[in-house]
């Protein structure tokens, strides 16, 4: 079971940690983080069964990916033929350039073609995916052919990245893979990470080359927060002016629909679902500038102070707005769910409104604002309902004891606790996303990654119908310090630890094969133009030319 | 409205005639600009942040964009419009340096495209086509403008060095400017002061205020240092920081070129130290050009290359292709197969170190060498009978801090016959007492209290010192963490006016466990800027964070919009945000 690996792998260094002041090592001599091999290669994250053998087969320059015959996905399926010639680039890439391969003739142990075969009698080739999408492959390397099968087009995608994390090179840079075969599936069905574009806007291109780095971790969900209280550089159709006045700037700073449209099918060709959030009804600061009476003028005694707080949730126009805003939204986005955000309100402000106070006391809230925000909260999931939608929340939503559609989403994220969280969210049947350990904007010295990975996503108490309602994760990558600058390589290779933990089986916890696996893994990034960052000393054969 | 006339009158930044100002100073008026970002991360978003940008709308802009502020700034709202049509850099009459003169010929072409920065990219021929259909605006684009450049000495073709003086004088007047310094090096420094001066209004038309600055650097030493040997960085990435540097006004480059890990630097004279010692033979070394590179793109620039080569531990990659280099371990009486530190004990070991230093210091033109010294681990040399019969031999009895003076004595010793002055790390002062004077002491440990005692010791003893220790940027956290080196006092320790003058500068260094090319510009930049200025400018016109923010704010868009990959301090956008990935 032994692989023999190439250059590739053996020559990731072996280097010894020290000088760090402040944190005096002492004596670290023969502790050195020493990197080998990993049985497993550089696969990542981890395929739910697996089998490597030591016979290895060559990858000539004639090698091809191609539809299997029968296969219920042909020519025409957009999603499969890129995903073939961006596997193709990325596997023949490098030699390309060098020239190497030029013999045409198969060898005796060469492999000629990985053919792909979509199982079921819809390949989903033209849909979109979905929490329920099935995202499992079958991968068999033999020779001559390797085979690939996917019931979708989603799992199909999957099985090619994992392909391509198979291959590795000789000294010469020769590309060989062994015989295997895999039979995978994810852990969990979301597999999310949130990017903010409010804080600091973030380029197109710097989205479009993170759900790049997404596919290659089987991440799946892109959780948007597009807007939120710095900036709202969503253009909006029906309400131009919110991104006219609430973007940081309005020509440069914004995502146009076609741009939103971009990112859509980009993300729908790596079988990643863009799932958008506009949260209300705090952290609305930018939407107020645009659209005149939807936050509440706040009061300083018995005048307006001419600050405004969270969406003022007793106005009818409100409503009307809303009902407007996510019927173009609901269109925009085609993903079955809407974050509704709903986190960290700030009541200071309603209490200091008189108009406020007034309604408060006519529907016999008293002082209880958790309840004025609860009406605004069932208000707007009537409105998304009639969408069509499904919808997440964050978890205050359901602390506040808001009236829930029972098909809603908790996403649980606050930081201590949240083991108990997750048992009441699920014991109260609730769906439920984990992110309150994978808030990677919080940075510190040192392999964090470790951190990230060591954490259990079921480990609260809870029967075993509850933890079947925890679909999944997200990290999180809150943008106050984040932007097209730094954004790349704080996400990258930090994510992927969380991308094996949603995606492997439980019990792959290895943390030194984990290193092992990841350190390639991250050089592989690189290779394909991702600044994912190094996880201790050492270095990749091609470092990052992106400078 | 009525701040931004108030401030915008009479804007004088330092201090002298600060107080002849009656009205909001520049510093007052950037307060309010901080406090209104921070709070924007809560829920509320005053209007003085919409005020001040209305200041900057209506092109009452003032100078408050340098960074490192320099020691003398006054400057008017009063302000020249530039075109990059007649726009020139000259010679004064009275310049040593004349045309010809490599560094500043190479500086004029390289800050004509750092002002007007969309000039190669059409941006501004659409402008100004612009301006010439409207008419009113024609006598803007065909107003010249001469930057008039004089220095006293034509050291053009020589290094920058410790003595080197960096002072400048700029007055920007109507349609001219007249930058006066001592050396080539300093006009470097006006140049830079300069280009942060001019700014683009809405409309892409650029200006830059009537203003004087008197400026010098407060330490003469102010050092980044980069590890090439837990990463290799491609070359690239370092001339990418060079530039970066310039623009901070760092003058030294500290090239941690190698250590345990791998050695990078292809030798002349003992070429299988990189070919076996580097990550990799071909693809992660230095060869000599590339070094010839490094140091040419840095003389460019006003910015010393000091190179180090760190012994006696530190040196794993050494003896992979030089046998014999290193101490055996033993285990009991046998060698346990793994290596210590160099081997102290043993005349090749000098005779191999004679001959390296000797091509160091030649292929290297600073004139100190970095011979680290630091963190040298005892137990190999204890468990090695022949080390321990050289101390018997020695009478070093068992105290290995003795033999490891021995060492660096020796090692030192033969940088002085090379004309080098030597800098080492604070390690060797602590452990040995019969240092010679002319050497450089770099402190890198320790909490405030215990450096501050360092650098009294230090001094005391009448040692020249390099302060690191408040400035291990490797060391990441959470949030605005440049608070933490901007804050820094280097001489706020105990001692006579004679100690402090000793402490000749500061080092921002950038260990390289977990940085590579990936990420070294963002995490580099801007906090190290926050410790330029500490070793720039005045530190009572420079100690407050908040007064800070906004310029340095200002200054990381400006590198921004350089190609330099700098990370934000906090919410907020660029004009014009990085486009790389």
């Amino acid at each position: 079971m032994l692989l023999k690996f190439a250059v590739l792998l053996l020559t990731l260094a072996l280097c010894q940690a020290n000088r760090q002041p402040n944190i005096l090592v002492e004596d670290v001599e023969d502790v050195e983080p020493a990197f080998e091999p990993s049985r497993f290669g550089s696969l990542w994250p981890l395929p739910q069964k697996l089998q490597i053998s030591q016979d290895s087969f060559k990858l000539g320059s004639g090698f091809r990916i191609v539809d299997g015959k029968g296969s219920s996905a042909g020519a025409s399926c957009n999603i499969l033929q890129n995903a073939y010639r961006r596997y193709y680039e990325y596997i023949f890439g490098g030699a390309k350039r060098q020239g190497v391969g030029k013999s045409r003739r198969s060898g005796p142990s060469e492999l000629t073609e990985l053919r792909v075969y979509i199982t079921s009698a819809d390949s989903e080739c033209d849909g979109y995916p979905s929490v329920n999408s099935d995202e499992s492959y079958d991968l068999s390397v033999v020779q001559p052919f390797a085979v690939l099968k996917a019931p979708k087009v989603w799992g199909a995608l999957h099985g090619l990245e994992t392909f391509s994390q198979l291959m590795y090179e000789d000294e010469y840079g020769a590309k060989s893979i062994n015989a295997t075969a895999i039979s995978d599936f994810p852990r969990f069905a979301h597999r999310g990470i949130l990017l903010d574009s409010s804080r600091h806007f973030l380029p197109i291109k710097v989205i479009l080359a993170n759900l790049e780095a997404m596919a290659m971790n089987k991440f799946n969900v892109f959780h948007w927060h597009i807007v939120d209280d710095q900036s709202f550089p969503y253009l909006s159709r029906a309400f131009p002016q919110l991104s006219q006045q609430g973007a940081y700037h309005p020509y440069t700073h914004v995502y146009t629909p076609a741009d939103v449209k971009m990112v859509i099918e980009f993300a729908r060709l790596r079988g990643i679902r863009v799932v958008p959030e506009f949260d209300t009804p705090g952290h609305t600061q930018s939407w107020g500038k645009g659209q005149p009476d939807l936050l509440t003028a706040c009061y300083s005694g018995s005048a307006p102070s001419g600050t405004f707080g969270p969406v003022n949730p007793i106005l009818n126009t409100t409503y009307d707005f809303m009902a407007q805003f996510f019927k173009e939204i609901s269109s925009v986005f085609p993903d079955g769910y809407v974050h509704l955000g709903g986190d960290e309100v700030d009541f200071s402000c309603w209490k200091s409104n008189p108009d406020i106070q007034k309604f408060m006391d006519a529907q016999g809230f008293g002082k209880d604002y958790s309840k004025l925000e609860s009406f605004y909260i069932q208000k707007l999931l009537n409105i998304v309902t009639t969408t069509k939608k499904g919808y997440v929340i964050w978890q205050e939503v359901f602390d506040n004891g808001v009236k829930l559609n029972p098909d809603t989403v908790v996403h649980v994220w606050i930081g201590g606790g949240s083991n108990e969280e997750m048992s009441k969210v699920t014991a109260a049947g609730y769906t439920t996303i984990l992110s309150a350990p994978w808030y990677l904007d919080y940075i510190s010295y040192g392999q964090d990654w470790q951190k990230y990975y060591k954490v259990e996503p079921l480990n609260f108490n809870g029967t075993e119908k509850q933890k079947a309602l925890v679909i999944g994760g997200e990290a999180c990558l809150w943008g106050e310090y984040v932007d097209a600058t730094n954004l790349t390589p704080r996400l990258w290779p930090r994510a992927s630890a969380v991308a094996e933990r949603l995606w492997s089986s439980k019990d792959v916890t290895d943390i030194n094969d984990a290193f092992n696996r990841l350190s390639v893994h991250r050089c592989r990034m690189v290779e394909r133009g991702i600044p994912a960052e190094p996880l201790f000393s050492s270095y990749c054969p091609r470092e990052y030319k992106g400078i | 409205m009525i701040l931004s006339v108030s401030c915008g009158l009479c804007h004088v930044t330092p201090a002298p005639d600060r107080n002849s100002c009656p009205t909001v100073s520049a510093g007052e008026k950037a307060e309010i600009g901080v406090m209104s970002a921070v709070r924007s991360g809560q829920h509320t978003r005053p209007m003085c942040f919409l005020l001040l940008l209305m200041i900057l709308q209506l092109g009452l802009h003032t100078a408050e964009g340098v960074w490192p502020l320099p020691q003398t700034l006054i400057s008017s709202t009063e302000r020249f419009p530039l075109s990059p049509q007649a726009f020139y850099f000259g010679y004064g009459s009275q310049s040593a340096a004349r045309q010809g003169c490599s560094v500043l010929d190479a500086a004029f072409k390289r800050y004509f495209y750092l002002i007007f920065p969309d000039y190669t990219s059409g941006r501004w021929n659409l402008f100004s086509d612009k301006n010439e259909k409207d008419g009113t605006l024609r006598f803007s684009v065909d107003k010249q403008f001469t930057v008039e450049v004089s220095v006293d000495h034509d050291d053009c073709d020589g290094y920058p060095n410790e003595s080197s003086s960096e002072r400048y004088n700029l007055s920007v007047f109507s349609g001219r400017a007249s930058l006066k310094a001592v050396t080539v090096w300093g006009a470097l420094r006006g140049l830079e002061t300069f280009s942060q001066l001019v700014y683009q209004d809405d409309f892409g038309s650029y200006f830059v205020n009537k203003t004087d600055i008197e400026d010098f650097p407060r330490f003469q030493f102010r050092g980044i240092l980069l590890d090439t040997s837990r990463h290799y960085l491609p070359v690239q990435a370092i001339l990418k920081t060079l530039d970066a540097m310039a623009y901070s006004k760092f003058n030294v480059f500290h090239w941690h070129i190698v250590d345990d890990p791998s050695f990078p630097y292809q030798s002349r004279t003992f070429p299988d130290l990189s070919s076996k010692g580097a990550f990799h033979p071909m693809t992660h070394i230095y060869t000599q050009s590339d070094v010839r590179r490094v140091i040419s793109h840095a003389r460019m620039r006003g910015i010393r290359v000091l190179p180090e080569f760190d012994s006696p531990g530190h040196t794993k990659s050494w003896g992979k292709g030089q046998p014999d280099l290193l101490t055996p371990c033993y285990k009991g009486d046998i060698p346990s197969g793994t290596f210590g530190p160099v081997n102290p004990a043993l005349p090749s070991t000098y005779q191999f170190m004679a001959t390296l230093f000797k091509e160091v210091s030649v292929v290297f033109p600073d004139s100190f060498i970095h011979l680290g010294g630091d963190e040298v681990n005892f137990s190999c040399w204890k468990s090695n009978p022949y080390v321990r019969a050289f101390m018997q031999k020695m009478g070093f009895g068992s105290d290995f801090t003795k033999l490891e003076a021995f060492y660096m004595e020796n090692i030192i010793n033969i940088t002085s016959a090379l004309n080098k002055t030597s800098i080492v790390w604070q390690d060797v002062f602590d452990y040995h007492e019969r240092i010679p004077k002319d050497t450089v002491l770099h402190i890198w440990k320790g909490t405030p209290a215990s450096y501050y005692a360092e650098l009294s010791r230090m001094t005391k003893a009448g040692m020249r010192v390099v302060l690191a220790a408040p400035w291990y940027i490797n060391h990441i956290s959470y949030g605005q963490d440049w608070h933490n080196y901007y804050t820094v006092q280097p001489l706020n320790f105990s001692g006579t006016e004679e100690q402090k003058k000793l402490v000749i500068g500061g080092e921002v260094c950038m260990w390289g466990e977990y940085v590579d090319a990936t990420n070294l510009t963002p995490r580099l930049w801007p906090r190290a800027s926050a410790a330029a200025e500490r070793l720039w400018s005045d530190e009572k016109q420079t100690s407050n964070v908040d007064k800070a923010f906004p310029r340095l704010q200002d200054f990381r868009c400006k590198l921004v919009r350089r190609g330099i990959q700098a990370e934000p301090l906090y919410v907020g956008h660029c004009k014009q945000e990085y486009q790389g990935v």
